[in-house]
């Protein structure tokens, strides 16, 4: 009694899926290995990004540590290592408060809507050569859409905690998200016109260059809007410590500061791996047959690392600032983009409508041209006026002095 | 065609559900250590109080809110309802023809000119 996946099963294209599920079949009925095969892959998806989300808070503190020319962490464990199981271990542990004239359900709602995003957007991901949970023909959509989640839980935390701080930064956290969420998605149209499809696995097997190289722009915006939506430094106005606290999630403790925690972690890690699916060509480099997980991890690793250093650079910006540089700077520069891809696509695409790697080389030198160009107008056309130094005159120290 | 619909979907469905069941498990996990004594629950009245920066809080939550936050938030669901229809377009362009390019310039050009538009009026200004 063995059970094979036909090659009509769509899940056949799965090939973690398919060794799983013929080599269980052997032992169980075929309906209940189904179920096993879909049951490792999500485990795998699940553990991996909390235990990834625990192990980048490690890295970050480190990285940050070392950016502030401090320590960091390195106490518990080789390097400190093990210091977020020790914070799991703590915030569990600790009492878990809920304000009084609290909305007692939505509170308790908000760390479950915040984490459950962050792991659903894994699911269309392929994180192996041929290997995601599901490869959905709308996968750019989805992860689009699940993602927009978030901006729902900020809001519903900030409502909840009957806090006047909260509020604010969740109203501050909502103008952001959705602020910066129209030029995330529009740039990736530009990735969606060369690729030809919105399945997840085609943009990977479309990238025989990778489109961070064809669509420099749309990267830098969705680097950009990734990085405000998830409310990391240069645009971290929603839970600024110094003005309002720690924003929507300052009544928040124990487990359901550590829950949140995590899925702000976490939400870096999947951004990342969302990121090197769309533009970093995925799993894919030499040998990806058998380490495309190892070429995706280290991407994910890259680019993670770059995260932390931009939080690590970068000043906070004021909210004027913030929904200035969305509207007036990065919406228009990836609706450049959008027409400038949707051009060379009908220009240089042949009969059959495909597109080969001499196109895809000659749209990178064109797009990087139209990169530098915009950005060098856009950028002059919002930089903030600076009032000119004007030299000091009439009362000087060395005319104190003298009267 | 509807067999691939449900598995590619009843998997993501499973998927939703362990997604959700994950911090939910944690969450009653983090109680039951409440019940049996392993972490502290004593809530008083002052450790229950909302926190304002170390003295009583004076009034509730309800604050004025900043009338902006609609302007950026009408916007928002003008362009992301457009960006809905732009994204079929965008998966199949490469087998399209001219029309289709025509037809996406002008839909995307009327909402430039709305964007323009906010602009100029200084909507897309916070002061």
């Amino acid at each position: 009694m063995s059970c094979v996946l036909g090659p009509d099963n769509i899940l056949h294209d799965t090939l973690l899926f398919r060794v799983i599920y013929d080599f269980v079949g052997h032992l169980l009925p075929c309906w209940l290995s189904y179920i096993v095969a879909g049951g490792v892959i999500m485990m795998l998806l699940v553990n991996g990004v909390l235990m990834g989300a625990g192990l980048f808070s490690w890295v970050e503190r480190r990285l940050i540590g070392r950016f502030h020319n401090r320590i960091g962490p390195n106490r518990w464990g080789p390097f400190g290592m093990l210091q977020p199981m020790a914070d799991v271990v703590k915030l569990i542990f600790k009492e878990d408060l809920t304000p009084a004239g609290a909305d007692r359900i939505v509170f308790m709602i908000v760390p479950v809507a915040m984490l459950a995003p962050v792991v659903l957007m894994m699911a269309v991901v392929p994180f192996a050569k041929d290997t995601a949970l599901a490869n959905l023909n709308v996968g750019v959509l989805y992860v689009l859409a699940v993602t927009s989640i978030t901006s729902v839980a900020i809001f519903m935390a900030g409502w909840a905690s009957n806090n006047r701080y909260a509020m604010f930064g969740a109203s501050r956290g909502v103008a952001i998200l959705i602020s910066y969420e129209v030029p995330v998605v529009m740039s990736l149209l530009g990735v969606v016109l060369v690729a030809g499809s919105m399945s997840m696995a085609d943009v990977v097997s479309a990238q025989t260059i990778p489109f961070l190289l064809v669509q420099p722009l749309a990267f830098f915006v969705f680097f950009v809007g990734t990085s405000a939506e998830l409310n990391r430094t240069p645009f971290d106005l929603a839970e600024a410590e110094s003005e309002i606290i720690a924003g929507y999630h300052i009544e928040y403790s124990g487990v359901k500061f550590a829950l949140i925690q995590a899925a702000e972690f976490g939400a870096v890690l999947t951004s990342s791996a969302v990121m090197v699916t769309l533009f970093l060509s995925g799993w894919s480099g030499p040998l990806s047959s058998y380490l495309g997980w190892v070429w995706f991890l280290m991407k994910i690793g890259v680019l993670a690392f770059v995260f932390s250093w931009v939080r690590a650079t970068f000043p906070r910006l004021r909210i004027d600032q913030l929904l200035a540089f969305a509207w007036k700077f990065l919406l228009p520069i990836s609706i450049i983009n959008l027409f400038a891809t949707a051009l060379e696509v009908y220009f240089l695409r042949d009969g059959a409508g495909t597109l080969d790697t001499t196109d895809l080389w000659i749209m990178a030198g064109i797009n990087f041209g139209v990169a530098f160009g915009s950005l060098l107008i856009f950028g002059t056309l919002i930089k903030e006026k600076v009032r000119p130094a004007r030299p000091i005159t009439g009362v000087t120290l060395s005319s104190i002095e003298v009267s | 065609m509807l067999d691939d619909y449900f598995r590619q979907y009843g998997l993501i469905a499973i998927f939703m559900v362990i997604a959700i069941g994950v911090p939910i498990s944690m969450l009653m996990m983090s109680w039951t250590a409440g019940r049996i004594g392993l972490r502290p629950n004593n809530p008083t009245a002052v450790k229950s109080d909302t926190y304002e920066c170390g003295v009583e809080p004076i009034g509730g939550k309800w604050e004025l809110f900043n009338f902006r936050y609609y302007m950026f938030a009408i916007l928002f669901v003008i362009f992301d309802v457009e960006v809905v229809f732009l994204y079929p377009w965008a998966a199949k362009f490469l087998q399209l023809e001219l029309f289709a390019l025509i037809e996406m310039a002008v839909f995307v050009g009327i909402l430039v000119v709305g964007l323009a538009y906010a602009w100029r009026k200084n909507d897309l200004d916070w002061a």
